[in-house]
């Protein structure tokens, strides 16, 4: 990875319709996306991560805005003369055409000479582990082999960047899970920059060298999977990546005051309303006696295996999730209605925007 | 399996035969039977007065291509016969073209279209077919004889001076059979088209394909049986046409279909009518064996 900007997106802007009717599908998007990296699209449906991806692929023109690839201008540049290609959430693979010519396909079209297009059609079967099925049509393969043959077919002519649209999200658990660990071998294998796109968090956090978060057209943060899930910039990613809490506080200059009327030391660079999260698993449950923790009553438990969600209630009937991990006995010693002292896990708070 | 159910099963699959037993005694009186009557025709000497003589000929045959001079008592090429059989081939052979060319861009604008204004359209193409094909022909007819509207009109607009004569030639007859054979064409490439996955162009434009590549490599194989199809159907009744060249030719200008009906009617010549038939069966069939396999050649190479 370097540091130079495989695509750049400077303040897109992408409405559909006219007038009252028209949606915002991107609202003032910028984003880098770094040459060689794995850079994710994660949103809820409907956000505009297709949007843009096809922007990107030349599909549609922004309303407003310009689009770089590698320092250069292709805002208005007709998708067949982008180095960009697409995985299609459906494959759209050829019909017609074995899989290997569907492989080729990309590479006659730029008119390689016969022997190349040959050569690196085999290198790309081998590639998807797919040599045997090189003369089968597509329609005779199974999901994961279409996906494979769309893979190859995308990443066969070398583009500088390859979209990858929900490409995982037409196969069942098992399959995408080993479908996930292939794809980040592909990427680091053929050392192109991936932007993928997913709804699914925990895909974004275990393949992504950096994630860039939408809701609503908008882009709302970029950052590792690290970065994003412990210091979310907003409510929304806080919420939409893993579980979390929220709480109201007042910032009183080193220390914080929950509606509860318990005081917390938080170094809150703010004074005012906050609204704090804090992840489940960055709860401590201690005996309700303890001093300096905050009073909780147990709502609820709710056995997960590897660990139990204890719902917590404070004075002023705050919710929270605390997860423990479960001990060996598989019994964690809590009782619905039971009172238990809380403390955070230091560093653990955080002030999120809105 | 106990003997009694086998015995059923078998009872079944005669009862089954039993049943097909009305289309196969259809099929074989409909089809076989008038092909081997024209067959058997076609070897017996004809007689003064139409009709046939029961003694064996094969001048019905002969004289598909050469004629018997009656001053020299020479046979000679049956010209006439020639242009007429290169004529219909000609004409069936630019109908299928035209009605390509004009059918696909029509059907892909239909396959297009969002649902209701598809259904609109379709009905608009099966419009022609609530009229019979005599009065459409005449109708094709008063638009382009010599006083008809398409001369009138040009020559209002000072396109033209003298009027085109456009009746009672080839160009007239193929202006025609286009017209009356387009939505034949039209149809069957709708329903390709319309099956056909509108995001493989995306795929093709996202692959480095021009329109043209895309067009050519992606769209055209992938619609082929609707264009088989439209062919055959286009093709297929235009070679055999009588009612198009007959209006629009004027007798003059025949086809296979009149020549035949002329050798039955003023010509009285059946075994005659009956070989030309026949040869006009073969021409079909070798030119339909010959398009599928053509078709389907292309796509093992291609
Ligand atoms: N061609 C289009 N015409 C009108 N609206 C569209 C079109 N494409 C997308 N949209 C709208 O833009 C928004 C973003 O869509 P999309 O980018 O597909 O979201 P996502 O891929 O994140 O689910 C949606 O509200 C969608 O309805
Ligand atoms: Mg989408």
């Amino acid at each position: 990875m370097t540091e130079r900007n495989a695509i750049e997106a400077r303040n897109v802007v992408k409405a559909f319709g006219q007038g009252d009717s028209a949606v915002r599908a991107l609202d003032d998007v910028s984003v880098e996306i770094r040459e060689g990296e794995f850079f994710t699209l994660l949103g809820p449906s409907g956000c505009g991560k297709t949007t843009l991806l096809r922007l990107i692929a030349g599909f549609e023109m922004p309303t407003e805005g310009v689009i770089l690839l590698d320092g250069q201008d292709i805002t208005y540049l007709p998708p067949n003369r982008r180095p960009v290609n697409t995985v299609f959430q459906s494959y759209a693979l050829f019909p017609h055409l074995t899989v290997a010519q569907n492989i080729a396909f990309g590479l006659e079209m730029q008119g390689k000479p016969a022997a190349e297009v040959r050569a690196r059609t085999d290198e790309m079967l081998a590639l998807v582990k797919l040599e045997t099925m090189a003369n089968r049509k597509t329609s005779q393969l199974s999901g994961g082999q279409q996906q494979r043959v769309a893979l190859a077919r995308a990443l066969a002519p070398q583009p500088k960047v390859l979209l990858l649209d929900e490409p995982l999200s037409a196969l069942d658990l098992k399959l995408r899970q080993a479908m996930q660990i292939e794809l980040k071998r592909l990427q680091v294998e053929t050392g192109i920059t991936f932007v993928f796109v997913t709804h699914d968090q925990e895909e974004a956090l275990t393949m992504s060298d950096r994630i860039g978060v939408m809701s609503n057209g908008k882009l709302q943060q970029v950052g590792t999977a690290k970065e994003i899930y412990t210091r979310p910039k907003n409510r929304f990613v806080a919420s939409f990546i893993g579980e979390t809490n929220f709480l109201t506080a007042e910032a009183e200059g080193g220390k914080v005051r929950l509606g509860s009327g318990d005081v917390v030391n938080f170094d809150a660079p703010a004074k005012g309303t906050v609204t704090l999260t804090v992840r489940p698993e960055q709860l401590r449950l201690g005996p309700a006696d303890e001093a300096g923790a905050i009073a909780a009553t147990i709502s609820n438990l709710v056995y997960f295996g590897t660990d139990t969600h204890v719902h917590l209630e404070l004075a002023d009937k705050t919710e929270l999730v605390a997860r423990v991990q479960s001990p060996a006995t598989g019994d964690a010693g809590f009782e619905r209605g039971g009172k238990v002292g809380l403390r955070f896990a230091p560093g653990a708070l955080q002030i999120v925007g809105d | 399996m106990s003997p009694a159910e086998e015995a059923q099963i078998k009872q079944s699959a005669r009862n089954g035969w039993l049943l097909s037993l009305p289309a196969i005694v259809v099929l074989t009186i409909a089809a076989s039977g008038p092909l081997l009557i024209i067959l058997l025709y076609s070897f017996l000497e004809g007689g003064t007065h139409g009709n046939v003589v029961w003694s064996f000929s094969t001048e019905g045959w002969s004289s598909i291509l050469w004629t018997k001079d009656i001053f020299t008592d020479s046979y000679v090429w049956a010209d006439a016969h020639l242009a007429i059989f290169w004529r219909s081939v000609k004409l069936s052979l630019m109908t299928t073209l035209i009605t390509f060319v004009v059918g696909f861009p029509t059907a892909w604008f239909i396959a297009t279209r969002p649902p209701k204004a598809r259904a609109f359209w379709l009905f608009l193409i099966t419009i022609p077919f609530w009229t019979n094909l005599l009065i459409r022909t005449y109708a094709i007819n008063e638009v382009i004889r010599v006083e008809g509207v398409l001369n009138l009109a040009l020559m209002q607009l000072g396109i033209i001076a003298e009027p085109l004569r456009l009746i009672y030639t080839d160009t007239a007859i193929f202006i025609g059979m286009a017209y009356v054979y387009l939505p034949l064409m039209v149809l069957p490439l709708f329903a390709a088209i319309d099956r056909f996955d509108m995001r493989l162009l995306e795929a093709s434009y996202d692959l480095y394909a021009s329109r043209w590549h895309i067009l050519r490599k992606v769209i055209l194989p992938i619609v082929k049986p609707g264009i088989i199809a439209g062919s055959i159907l286009v093709f297929v009744p235009s070679l055999g046409a009588y009612v198009t060249p007959r209006v629009l030719g004027g007798g003059k200008q025949m086809m296979i279909g009149n020549l035949i009906e002329l050798q039955f009617g003023q010509g009285k010549n059946w075994p005659l009518g009956a070989a030309l038939s026949l040869t006009l069966l073969l021409i079909v069939t070798v030119a339909l064996l010959y398009y599928v396999r053509v078709a389907n050649g292309e796509k093992k190479h291609g």
